[in-house]
């Protein structure tokens, strides 16, 4: 049956191409954006989980209150907490990176050109955050990874970002590009940042040694990225030195759910007033983004089926009609009604796994030209363009569904035409012309 | 003659066959009532429009009677589903057509092969039975090629020995020569005549060829719609 299937799609080899080349538009196009969607979705959490780690413990309500109130909401015995999630047999095996941070706002100023301006700053271990930025779960970065800028070292050093760099006239002196020609040269990047948890605010010196890019243009004019006991003494002043949160990087993504129960449960055992929250939580914008992005699949996907569908029913039909004194003649040898309906079923199922297979091939191709094309656009929220790039690795389930899903709807497609020549009558189909 | 061959392969009573054209009552069979002996060379004469090719249908379970009984090879064919009904004429019927009606996508081997897959027919008795029946009409040298590469005469072999290859109980046959010119129809009748006397199967043809019709064993002659004649001729 297979091979009078196969014959008959060869027969009329310029219909069967045309029907052939609707799936394989369809297949090339759910493919490539099949492979953009995954790109985007392990892009997005790579960066994430390289800046703010799988979770977060918190002191319960910082989440909601802290920003306000830090010195309330901070993890006081955060160094204990730390060794105990450490020390934790089934977390121990799960995490990569465990690391202290603060998140205080302020105002940056920089007294030599007269300019200042309100900055977000997070306080991290330079060494930790270094450690977390070599994570790469899937594979994508080619070891690409970015250094903080930072040096445990050398607690009085900060990095900012580029336009905040601008703003506050540090343009020259961190060799960016296009500074405008009246600012002012000065020797090094000096910035005095105040902040305070409450009360009087404290003041620190500090040297910005870099300028990197934040992505979206709101982070990019007031991210100050400073040492962890910089941003102590600058928040809490000469009061007891505590954390805002502990970030905790695991080794993989999958990980989370486990992670946080293990958590929930140390943190009821030993009576710790902390919570964790999870990158989704800490970033809801991440899954609105990617369900847009799903959704925009979804809505290609079912414009790509609705048009093979079509496409393959009606060459179908004019088989079947074609086809007429043939299917009676079979049926007068002795071909039951189910062998008619089968053959013309595998005969569109064999249209569509051949489309699907040859989309699926030139989507690679394409995938492959694509990525070395160097082609760059800027994504919403960007500040900056990136790289165009389609992702190939761990993609082999997209291009399975896309191939059984245009197969099976070929197929199902051909069902009401092999329901029309099963149920022809012998004698009718034998007189058919 | 044993008991099996004196028993007819093919008996009708009162068969009747009416169609609906349109809202108007058409009757093709007016109360057919006869018996076709085994293993003949039987013909079914008759002008056009007479009711030759609805009851070569009828005979050949295609079709079924509006009233009357019909009995095939000892099966009582009325009663049968469709799918048992398709099933014995797998096994028991076999169809030579006017127009060879041959599949194009298969070879001259592959066509005469398969009517023996369709009963399942493990495959070395099945490659056997095929060149076999290809060597018998003279086409074991055109094995691999397809129908459009096969002359008139040469498609009608390969239907005949798709007819035969399965051994069946009758052979029917409508019009066989009628798309061939006069040296080739007469080539294809003896070819015809010699498997039937070869294979003992039983042949019902329904024609107008004066050249098939002189080697009837059995005539059946049939005029709007009811057999007005039946003649047989001693061998």
């Amino acid at each position: 049956m297979f091979k009078i299937a196969f014959r008959n799609v060869l027969r009329n080899g310029r219909r069967s191409l045309m029907t052939a080349l609707a799936i394989v538009v369809g297949a090339t196009a759910l493919v490539l954006l099949g492979e953009y969607n995954a790109m985007i979705k392990v892009g997005m959490e790579t960066g994430l989980v390289r800046g703010m780690g799988h979770l977060q413990v918190f002191k319960k309500g910082y989440f909601d209150f802290g920003s306000g109130k830090p010195a309330a909401y901070s993890i006081a015995d955060y160094e204990k907490a730390i060794d105990t999630i450490r020390s934790d047999r089934v977390l121990a095996s799960m995490i990569t990176v465990i690391s202290p941070r603060v998140s205080l706002g302020g105002i940056a100023g920089n007294a030599a050109v007269d300019k200042s301006k309100t900055f977000f700053g997070s306080g991290l271990v330079p060494s930790d955050k270094d450690q977390m930025n070599a994570w790469d779960g899937y594979g994508i970065t080619n070891g690409d990874r970015p250094k903080s800028g930072l040096d445990d070292a050398k607690p009085d050093q900060v990095v900012v970002g580029v336009g905040l760099a601008r703003i506050l006239g540090l343009c020259k002196p961190l060799k960016l590009k296009d500074c405008p020609a009246s600012e002012v040269p000065q020797p090094a990047a000096k910035l005095q940042l105040l902040s305070g948890a409450g009360g009087a605010p404290n003041i620190v010196s500090v040297t910005a040694v870099k300028a990197s890019g934040q992505g979206a243009k709101e982070m990019d004019d007031s991210y100050i990225g400073l040492h962890f006991a910089k941003a102590q003494q600058l928040l809490y002043g000469g009061d007891q030195h505590k954390a805002t949160a502990i970030v905790i990087q695991l080794k993989n993504s999958a990980d989370i759910p486990h992670a946080k129960a293990r958590l929930a449960q140390i943190f009821a055992r030993d009576k710790l007033d902390l919570e964790a929250k999870d990158f989704d939580e800490l970033y809801p914008s991440n899954k609105q983004i990617l369900g847009y992005f799903m959704a925009m699949f979804a809505f290609i996907g079912v414009v790509m089926a609705i048009i093979v569908g079509f496409t393959i029913a009606n060459t179908m039909s004019m088989s079947v009609m074609e086809r007429t004194n043939e299917i009676g003649t079979a049926r007068a040898m002795g071909v039951r009604r189910g062998g008619i309906h089968r053959q013309f079923l595998l005969e569109g199922a064999i249209l569509g796994g051949l489309g699907a297979t040859a989309g699926i091939a030139i989507a690679l191709g394409l995938t492959h030209l694509i990525n070395h094309a160097g082609i760059t656009y800027t994504p919403p929220g960007n500040a900056s363009p990136v790289d165009l790039y389609l992702l190939t690795k761990g993609t082999q389930s997209l291009l399975a569904t896309v191939w059984i899903l245009l197969t099976a709807i070929a197929t199902l497609a051909s069902i009401v035409p092999a329901n029309r020549a099963s149920r022809m009558k012998v004698v009718d189909a034998l007189r058919h012309v | 003659m044993s008991e099996s061959v004196a028993a007819p392969v093919v008996a009708l009573r009162d068969v009747v066959k009416t169609y609906d054209d349109e809202g108007l009552k058409v009757t093709a069979i007016n109360g057919i009532t006869m018996e076709i002996p085994r293993r003949r060379f039987a013909m079914i004469v008759g002008p056009s429009g007479s009711g030759k090719t609805t009851l070569l249908n009828l005979i050949g379970c295609i079709d079924k009677p509006s009233t009357g009984t019909i009995e095939v090879a000892g099966e009582a064919v009325g009663r049968l589903s469709d799918n048992k009904i398709t099933d014995f004429r797998a096994k028991n019927i076999a169809f030579i057509f006017q127009n060879f009606s041959l599949y194009p996508v298969l070879s001259a081997y592959e066509n005469v092969e398969y009517p023996l897959l369709l009963i399942g027919m493990p495959a070395k008795e099945r490659r056997e039975r095929t060149m076999g029946l290809l060597e018998a009409v003279g086409l074991a040298d055109q094995a691999k090629q397809r129908p459009n590469q096969l002359s008139g005469g040469q498609k009608q072999r390969v239907a005949i020995a798709r007819a035969l290859v399965k051994h069946p109980e009758i052979v029917l046959a409508d019009e066989p020569t009628a798309n061939l010119d006069s040296q080739t129809g007469a080539q294809i009748i003896e070819l015809m005549r010699k498997m039937q006397h070869e294979q003992e199967v039983s042949f019902i043809f329904a024609s107008h060829d004066p050249q098939l019709i002189s080697h009837a064993e059995e005539t059946y002659i049939i005029r709007d719609g009811k057999l007005v004649e039946h003649r047989t001729e001693t061998v």
